[in-house]
């Protein structure tokens, strides 16, 4: 009974990673209708910079505050450059240019940072925690994701920019006619997503290290998150992204074993998609054809 | 609801009004030629590229016909070179039947997984395939196949010798036959697009609504679709079983499948013969793109695909079609 209580609590530990990443996913589809493959290399990309900014000597949080400055600048910089002339492209080619990006990026931060396996440091109490059932670093990661969800949620329901982007998304030309300026309102959701990726990826570093290919699986299970939660919302995203941590936890113990964890995600991306492909807490979207 | 695609369609005729027949007599001769000037290694570089040539050219059937983005196709790829080493490391067949057993196995697979795929559209597919692709090495490693697969370690084939006393070494061989199988395939494909069946894809792609108001079955035609698509990847990766000789979960990453998507991307998305230029470019590209760099071919992989996208969505398919276009005027 401890071991189980010991998995859920470790999948939740995790989840909270999964919950990270999937928020940053569903900003990016709130603000643009996109879904990008990309993040999670942007988000190793920015781990890097932040390992070099404390490896510079600077304190981790002022490294951790300006790594996310610095990633939300390069967000806005993709959207301005790659995705801005491609705005009324065909789907295909968005896709292609997140592979694009993709290939950039991963490659880009093995170039630079070399590809060997790093351990990263956690700014909390590194030691086991209530008689061993958490770490620290989990208990204190778990409880970053859910302050940045909590600040997306405020940001996104009382702040005028806030109201701004979730129009600009929900029917760009309206808002263009009531004075939105809808294509800074998209750049202006990249920079939010690559800010939150990069608040993942520094989170999750010290747990997995940092190698260039550290957030692949983690993106796959960030994805089932936001997907089992509904991916036009961020609370059930968060929910989502807490829940396959503790399912991966437990099937990986008890069904199928460590070996098959990553084919559980995919399991339940399409078990999502052919019984409730809104989600759990997604929006049913009715067209008018 | 907005139009979906502004792809480039190819038109029904050859852009040049050459002779037919010299055409071909010149292309035989391209295709023949490497038997007698190329060295070994050579030789094998164009045999996986004719195999690229074809796994590409089912990704295109699916992705720029039918407009269902696949990043997954790789998965495809890699059940076609295990049944093809499982069957003549395992169970003792010869190589040229495991060609219809891949196509087989995978026509089925690719019908299982168009079936949930009907359901998703555009950057959902893409991303479904994606996860599928990334969770096929894992599957492949899996304790409980491990006496078909051989776990981490692969399956070891070998290179079949020439039939009927041909003077050709083995190398020459394969290339012979991978060429003559390609061909079957590119010929079968066009004749697919140039049909009733083919137009009925493409009005798919380029208006559901109203492919479906004028009378086309949407679901079976997409999941038909897929699985031919499936079928002719998983042959090409029967192929590239036998010519590798070799085949392990490592060899069926993530990046297998991203290449088959810049291939198509870079030979011409929705272009039959898109698929030969995408072949040659995944196999030398890399050759090239180290020449210029030696530490990150990725960066510059990924750079020609976004640079193409910007410049030539058509593709060098699409490039050579707009030349020929300027001259015939």
């Amino acid at each position: 009974m401890n071991g189980f209580l010991h998995q859920v609590i470790a999948g939740i530990a995790t989840g909270g990673i999964y919950a990270s990443v999937a928020l940053a996913l569903v900003m990016i589809y709130q603000a643009t209708h996109h879904v990008n493959f990309a993040q999670g290399e942007m988000a190793t990309f920015s781990t890097y910079i932040a390992l070099t900014l404390v490896q510079a000597g600077l304190p981790f949080w002022v490294a951790f505050f300006a790594t996310v400055g610095i990633s939300f600048c390069i967000g806005v910089v993709i959207e301005r450059v790659l995705m801005r002339p491609m705005a009324n492209a065909a789907v295909l080619t968005h896709v292609g240019l997140f592979i694009g990006l993709v290939l950039v990026v991963s490659n880009l931060t093995g170039w630079v940072f070399d590809y060997t396996v790093k351990p990263f440091p956690t700014p909390f109490h590194d030691g086991p925690l209530l008689g061993g059932l958490v770490t620290g670093h989990e208990l204190g990661s778990t409880a970053v994701t859910l302050v940045v969800l909590g600040l997306v949620y405020l940001f996104f329901r009382h702040t005028r920019l806030g109201l701004a982007m979730r129009a600009a998304a929900f029917n760009p030309v309206s808002a263009r006619l009531v004075g939105v300026r809808v294509g800074w309102m998209l750049a202006l959701g990249w920079g939010l997503a690559a800010a939150i990726g990069a608040i993942a990826g520094i989170m999750v570093a010290p747990v997995v290290f940092l190698e260039p290919n550290m957030m692949l699986g983690i993106l796959l299970y960030a994805f089932a998150g936001a997907l089992l939660g509904g991916i036009d919302n961020p609370g059930g995203a968060v929910i989502g992204g807490f829940a396959v941590g503790v399912i991966e936890n437990l099937g990986g113990t008890y069904i199928v074993g460590t070996e098959l964890k990553l084919t559980l995600a995919l399991v339940i991306i399409i078990g999502v998609l052919l019984v409730r492909p809104a989600g759990l807490f997604g929006r049913v979207v009715l067209s008018r054809v | 609801m907005a139009t979906e695609t502004t792809l480039p369609i190819a038109p029904p005729r050859p852009a040049f009004a050459v002779d037919p027949r010299i055409v071909w007599g010149v292309g035989l001769i391209i295709l023949v030629a490497p038997l007698f000037l190329a060295e070994s290694y050579q030789l094998f570089q164009l045999t996986l590229a004719a195999i690229y040539a074809i796994a590409i050219l089912g990704l295109n059937l699916v992705t720029g016909y039918n407009g269902q983005i696949s990043l997954g196709h790789g998965a495809f790829y890699a059940a076609g070179a295990y049944v093809a080493a499982i069957m003549m490391d395992k169970l003792n067949l010869p190589y040229w039947s495991t060609l219809p057993a891949a196509a087989v196995l995978c026509g089925l697979l690719g019908y299982g997984i168009g079936l949930p795929a009907l359901r998703l559209g555009g950057l959902y597919l893409a991303l479904t395939t994606f996860s599928l692709a990334v969770a096929v090495p894992q599957i492949l490693k899996y304790k409980g196949i491990e006496a078909w697969t051989g776990g981490v370690q692969g399956v070891l084939v070998t290179k079949p010798d020439a039939p009927f006393g041909l003077p050709l070494n083995s190398d020459q061989y394969l290339y012979l036959f991978t060429i003559l199988v390609a061909l079957g395939i590119f010929l079968l494909a066009r004749n697919l697009m140039a049909s009733r069946i083919g137009r009925a894809i493409m009005a798919i792609r380029d208006h559901g609504l109203a492919a479906e108001a004028m009378g086309m079955d949407i679901a079976s035609l997409k999941t038909s679709t897929f699985a031919v698509s499936a079928m002719i990847t998983g042959v090409a990766g029967a192929l590239s079983a036998i010519a590798v000789e070799f085949v392990s979960p490592d060899s069926f990453q993530v990046p297998l499948s991203i290449t088959l998507f810049v291939g198509m991307v870079v030979g011409g998305v929705a272009s039959i013969i898109g698929g030969v230029f995408g072949g040659l470019f995944v196999v030398f590209m890399p050759n090239v793109a180290e020449g210029i760099s030696k530490a990150a071919p990725g960066v510059i992989y990924g750079c020609i695909l976004i640079a193409f996208l910007f410049v030539l969505p058509g593709g060098v398919a699409g490039l050579l079609r707009r030349l020929a276009a300027r001259l015939r005027r």
